[in-house]
Formats: structure tokens, sequence, C-alpha cells
């Protein structure tokens, strides 16, 4: 498919900088051609004149409000003010670290509001280092007095730490620290998941991050809009994870890369602001910086009751430019799944259907929401039978997991999540954690400890990602994992749903 | 709490100006594990290639720097495209902490042990081994795509390597290289890959954006490092921002 061939007449290379795109996305052509793209459509790069402003993407004018720069272009580099640091326990205790070296044993943060810090990585398991991890986050924020310190002392029992949440970014999201038009950094990949509330937010390492602690500025480089463009009417057997995993099968891993991703379209304004968040979650696996998603009434309802803190979204101009634009027709998609070893490797879930599973995952920033295990839910009820394999469920967060317990799902007459899937013969609901999506310690609950095929809500389907080095796993929906687990094999899961 | 002391982690370092010619010159107490036959072309082990002022997790003193490098040199590990946070670094690994000079070593060790065993028979790492005898790493397209973890470029430092040249990179991957100053991320023209292979003795000049492949004869161009250039000159971000004036600088 030749969609994605960037061609120089857009924007001219050297124009925006650019300096570690090369157009080799292709390696793989696929052969099923699904005619639900438009080819890109070009923008003529307008005459320059000294007093002429060009029209910005919206990651453009947040970036240049941020800088307080009037007119920002691709590939400038600017000192940008972060309105939100979050950092989690793995990376946190080495960029306070990083902080207290650079900046003074006596140092302070320079705003303990405007640090969110977020255990959530190795939080349930006996390694001693993951543990003494918590403890020097606990330190860290008791010296600099940081307000939002979500601790968990008790890990016996996850119910017993009133402040505990789970999941970074998930939490991010119900506590209120997402607002459109801010700049949210944080020292994990999928800190682009906040883009879906029409905010710049992206991932850093930790000497960054020790940075900001200092200073509350970073050094961005500002970078081009792909625009993703969605329209049609969402079928009952798809969700945003196959939406997204169709932009990366198109893409590929690179395809973003440097680049920020905006997605607009009906479909896309019909979406709640959970399933945005899984759109912008794996942004980074196309190896973008960032995703946005245009804030509306979908977006101020969601924070009404979350945030009491002014906010002032932008959006991209009319006469934005754009480095390519992408159409989609989603009443033509099918479910879909990336195979082992590349979110990239895109194939349709029925086209799969021969491939044995020994085991299934739901959870995650990707796919632990409350509505991932609501569609899960569904399927189970739409069968009425039990899963095959091992199917694993670990809420991403306390309010996910209490979510799961209490909420009634749509046409089961009253039945909560947790019944569902206690009647179909999944695992226990686990503790609010990331869980094995990244492996882990060897005692993390649900890791992949043998050479096993797996299918995931995840994110990652890299060689060792869950554990094992000789795993398979297949990237899915909460749909689509839940039919793979009631039918032992990859499964498509209008199986069940139509 | 760690107190993180990088003094004890400074490698004085010189150029080799002979890699057949081996010579200590390591001043950390790092234990360094030799391989038991030494070739000539391995002897990049312990002639470490050039040189300050680029780790900013070595500096002893603030905004104290020798002239920038100016080559690399040493024998290279190839590795091919989207060479993953995972492959890396696997997250089991990422309890260590980097600012623990300790924790950091063991990093080093851990350095590349998630590739496959079947595409990389030559392992990165000898077991036991805390350095590598490979300082180059040579990769194809999206070098180091995945996670943000830090620890991914702190695990290739901490275990010798002194630069990588791949085709393409992944965004948070360069920028952590860049912004730590762990390894110097270098991009090629050409699928270098595929041009060299592990065991090649290599010698990068920078000045000259040019990578001679003394195994095979051969000489690339590589690309002008561009935006990122002072940055990494001035040794990371925070040399770089105390340059700018963005912040003070350290009181000694």
């Amino acid at each position: 498919m030749a969609s994605f061939a960037i061609s120089s007449s857009f924007i001219n290379q050297e124009d925006v900088g650019f300096r570690c795109f090369t157009p080799k996305c292709c390696k793989r052509i696929s052969k099923r051609i699904v005619s639900v793209m438009a080819p890109q459509q070009s923008q003529r790069t307008p005459s320059t004149t000294g007093s002429v402003k060009t029209g910005m993407t919206m990651t453009e004018k947040i970036l240049a409000r941020a800088s307080e720069k009037s007119q920002l272009r691709p590939g400038e580099n600017v000192w940008v003010d972060v309105d939100i640091l979050m950092t989690h326990d793995v990376c946190g205790p080495s960029s306070f670290d990083v902080f207290k070296k650079e900046f003074g044993q006596n140092a302070k943060v320079w705003d303990r509001e405007k640090i969110v810090i977020i255990p959530d990585h190795y939080i349930f398991t006996k390694d001693e280092r993951a543990n003494r991890n918590v403890d020097i986050l606990r330190d860290y924020c008791t010296e600099q007095d940081i307000k939002y310190f979500y601790d968990i002392k008790d890990l016996g029992n996850f119910k017993a730490n009133p402040d505990y949440k789970g999941v970074c970014h998930v939490a991010l999201a119900q506590e209120g620290h997402c607002r459109p038009g801010e700049v949210l950094l944080g020292t994990d990949s999928h800190t682009c998941t906040a883009g879906a509330f029409g905010q710049f937010a992206t991932g850093i390492g930790i000497t960054d991050a020790g940075f900001v602690l200092g200073t509350g500025k970073l050094l961005l480089k500002v970078p081009p809009t792909l625009r993703f463009v969605m329209d049609g009417e969402m079928p009952d057997y798809l969700l945003a994870k196959d939406l997204i995993l169709q932009i990366i099968g198109e893409i590929s891993v690179s395809g973003a890369t440097y680049k920020s991703m905006e997605f607009v379209g009906s479909t896309v304004e019909s979406l709640s602001m959970e399933e945005r968040m899984t759109l912008c979650n794996m942004v980074i696996e196309a190896g973008g910086k960032n995703g946005v998603i245009p804030a509306d009434a979908t977006t101020y309802k969601y924070l009404e009751d979350k945030t009491s803190l002014p906010y002032e979204p932008l959006y991209s101009d009319e006469q934005a430019r754009f480095l390519s634009e992408y159409r989609f027709d989603i009443s033509k998609l099918e479910p879909l799944v990336a195979k082992p070893h590349s979110p990239d490797n895109r194939a349709l879930a029925r086209e799969c259907k021969d491939v044995k599973i020994d085991r299934v995952y739901i959870g995650s920033c990707t796919g632990g929401k409350t509505e991932d295990f609501i569609a899960a839910a569904k399927v189970f009820l739409a069968s009425g039978k039990k899963v095959k394999v091992p199917t694993f469920l670990v809420p991403a967060t306390q309010k996910v997991w209490i979510d799961v317990y209490s909420l009634p799902v749509p046409g089961s007459g009253g039945k909560t999540c947790s019944q569902i899937f206690e009647e179909a013969g999944c695992d226990t609901p686990a503790s609010p954690n990331c869980g094995a999506c990244l492996g882990g310690p060897k005692d993390t609950y649900a890791r992949m400890n043998e050479a096993q095929v797996c299918v995931s809500t995840t994110n990652r389907n890299f060689h060792g990602r869950m554990g094992h080095k000789d795993g398979q796993i297949y990237l899915a929906s909460p749909y689509t994992a839940a039919a793979s687990a009631l039918t032992g094999y990859v499964a498509d899961p209008r199986e069940f749903l139509q | 709490m760690a107190a993180a002391t990088f003094s004890s982690l400074h490698h004085n370092i010189s150029i080799s100006s002979s890699p057949n010619k081996p010579h200590h010159s390591l001043t950390s107490p790092n234990l360094i594990k030799f391989p038991s036959s030494q070739s000539i072309n391995r002897s990049s082990l312990i002639s470490k290639p050039t040189l300050s002022p680029i780790p900013t997790r070595t500096r002893a003193a603030a905004d104290d720097f020798t002239a920038p490098a100016t080559a690399f040199h040493g024998v290279c590990y190839v590795v091919g495209d989207n060479i993953d946070t995972d492959q890396i670094i696997p997250a089991e690994y990422l309890t260590l902490v980097p600012s623990n000079p300790d924790e950091y070593k063991r990093l080093g060790s851990f350095a590349l042990i998630g590739l496959p065993m079947a595409a990389y028979p030559t392992r990165f790492m000898s077991p036991g081994e805390f350095t590598s005898q490979y300082s180059i790493l040579i990769g194809g397209d999206n070098f180091g795509c995945g996670s943000s973890r830090e620890h991914a470029p702190v695990a290739l430092g901490a275990a010798g390597v002194k630069a990588v040249v791949a085709e393409s990179y992944a965004r948070i991957f360069f920028r952590n290289s860049v912004s730590t100053g762990e390894v110097y991320p270098l991009e090629s023209e050409k699928r270098l890959c595929e041009e060299c292979k592990t065991g090649d003795v290599i010698t990068i000049e920078l000045g000259e954006s040019l990578l001679i492949n003394h195994t095979s004869g051969k000489e690339y161009k590589l690309k002008p490092v561009g935006d990122v250039g002072p940055v990494i000159e001035a040794g990371g971000i925070f040399a770089y921002a105390r340059k700018a004036g963005m912040i003070p600088s350290r009181a000694v």
C-alpha cells in the first residue's frame, strides 16, 4: 500500500528539521486490501511572508501557548512550561535522585501540586527492590511535600490503602489531572494516553523528569501532525482497540515517529472518554510523539466531577498544515489482532481462528478500564458458556475494580461484571496495577513464565514482553480477547455478538 | 535512599591510536572480566574508545569538560530493525535504579539480554560480565522502540557501549541517549546492519561523520548530528541548560 509513503511534496523535510524519519515504514504489505482508506491528501505549502500567520495544529498551538510563543512550526525546539509531571515506582526514585544531584540536596521541586506520583508497575510482589522503590518514593514525597502521592503500604490488601490508585494513565484521568490544552509529561511511554483530553501528553525519561522536577520546563521539538479522520458508525463488534490496531498496521511501528497523531471524525466524536484513551494510548506503538483528540461535550462531561481547575481547550486551525491525512470508513472494518511479535503485525481476527491459545489476559492501561471489562462481560454473557483457557483479569485501578464488582452489565438483568466473569470461569479479578502487561518480577500475577500463546488487551507484543522470551502475544480488543477465551483459539467476537 | 555519587563511575578514557595494542585505561573500581582468549580484533575490550565529556553521569564537577569527543573505536555488535526496549533491558530488571552506582553497573550486565537466542546466537554479554567486549552497536530501523525506560540507554552505556549507529531511532530512546549522554546516538545513511558483522573492528570519526569498518575495509557516511548537536556537545540536558542560562550553574 502506497498510502503511507510520505511524498516530499508536502513539507520539505529540511524545513521541519526532520531528524530521524526515514520513509521505510513498509516492511510488510497487507495483502488484504480493505478499502477503508482514501489516498492521503497533500496540503499545499502556503507561501510564507513574514507577516502572514500560518494556521497551526492543535499540538502546535498547545506547545506555542506553553512556550509563550505566538507562532510555532514543526521542527522548532522550544522550552515548554509543564502543567503536570507524572512518575511511578520504576522511574520515580531515579528521577528524584537526578533532581537532587543536579539541583542540590536541599533543592525543592518546582511546584508540589503539579507533580503526581503513582506507584503502579511492580506493586504486588515480594521483590525487595520493587518494594524498596515505593519506599524511596514515599521518602521523597514526604520530604518535598508532594500533594498527589497515591501511596500503598499494605501490599497484602490493596483495599486497605485509601490513597492507592493503580495504573498511572487511568488514574491520571480518573483523578482529574488531565485537562484540555495542557502539557502533561510522564516517565512512561503510554503517557500519550492523556491526549484523549485534547492536551499535549508524552513520555519522557528519568533525566528529563529530573530536569522538570527542578524547573517545570523541558526542551521539546515541535512535531508535525498526521491527521486520522474516522467516519462511519462504529459496528457493535468493534472497539477503539481495533481502530488503533488498524492504524498501526497501516503506518507501521515507526510510521508516526516524531509526529503527532490527531484523531478526528464522527466516529471519534462518538467514542467515550475511555475509548478515546485506548486510541491515544497506543500512539507510541506507531512511534508517535503524542496523540490528540479535540475536547468536546463528552470531554467536559467526564471532567465535570473530576477537576475544579480551569482549563482552556485548543483546536487545530482550519488552515493548519498536516503532514498527511488518512481517512477511514469505520463501518467497513473488522475485528483485528496484532500477531506476534510486533504491534503492527496486523491481521483479521477471523483469519487467525486456527491459532490455538493457552491463556487470555484482560488488563493494563490499554484494555483494563471499566468499559473494557464491561465489553468482555458482554461477550461472556452472550455466550453463556465457560472459558476454555485460563483468563486473567487485572482491573487498572481501584475504581475500575469497584466498578467490576458493582456496575450492572447492560442486558444481564442486573449482574455485575464480576458475577459474569465468575460464571464464565475466569480468574478472580486481581489487585489493580500494571501487572503482567510488561512481565515484571517473576512472581507477578499472570506473568507468562512459560512459552505460551496469549491473547491480550495490552499494548505490546515484542519478544519477552509478558515474561517469557518465546511467548507469543496476540494484541486484541476486549471483545476479541473474551471471544478467544471462549473458543480456546483466536476468535472473532462476531461469533458471539451477532 | 540511594545517594547519587557518580564519581566512582568515571572512566578515564583515552584515544586508542593502535587498535592492536591493548592498554588498560579504566580507573574505575569496576571489575572487568577479560576474555580468556584475546584475538587481535578483540582488544577493544580494554582499550576503551574515547572520551569525555559526553556522559553526564561521569562528571565530577559541573561544566568542567575536556574537548568534545572526536572519535570512537571498538568492536561492533550488529542487530536488526525494531530492537525494542524489552529486548535491550527486559522489564524484570527495571527494579534496578540507574542512579544507584551498584545497580547502574548491574543494569549493564543485563544489556540486550532480551534478544532472542535463535536470531542472536552470539550474545552481546557473556554470563558474569558487567561490560561487553562490543563498544559500538549497529542497528537498523526504529532502534530503541517501545518503552520510555531510560534504563535502556543506561544499560548499554553501563555495559560499555560508546556509540549506537542506527538507520533510524525511536524518539524517546534517542532523546534519553542525548539527555543522559550514556551513548552517542548516530544515524547512518545506509543499512549498516547489513554491511557490518558482529565482531568487525570499527572507527567512527565524528568530525568527518564517517564510519570505518577496518575488517571489511569499507567506509560509510554518517548523518550529521543535527539539532541535538549542542545538547550532546554540552554533555546532556543539564549541561546544555546551564550553558544556555536556563538553570544556574551548580555550586561546586
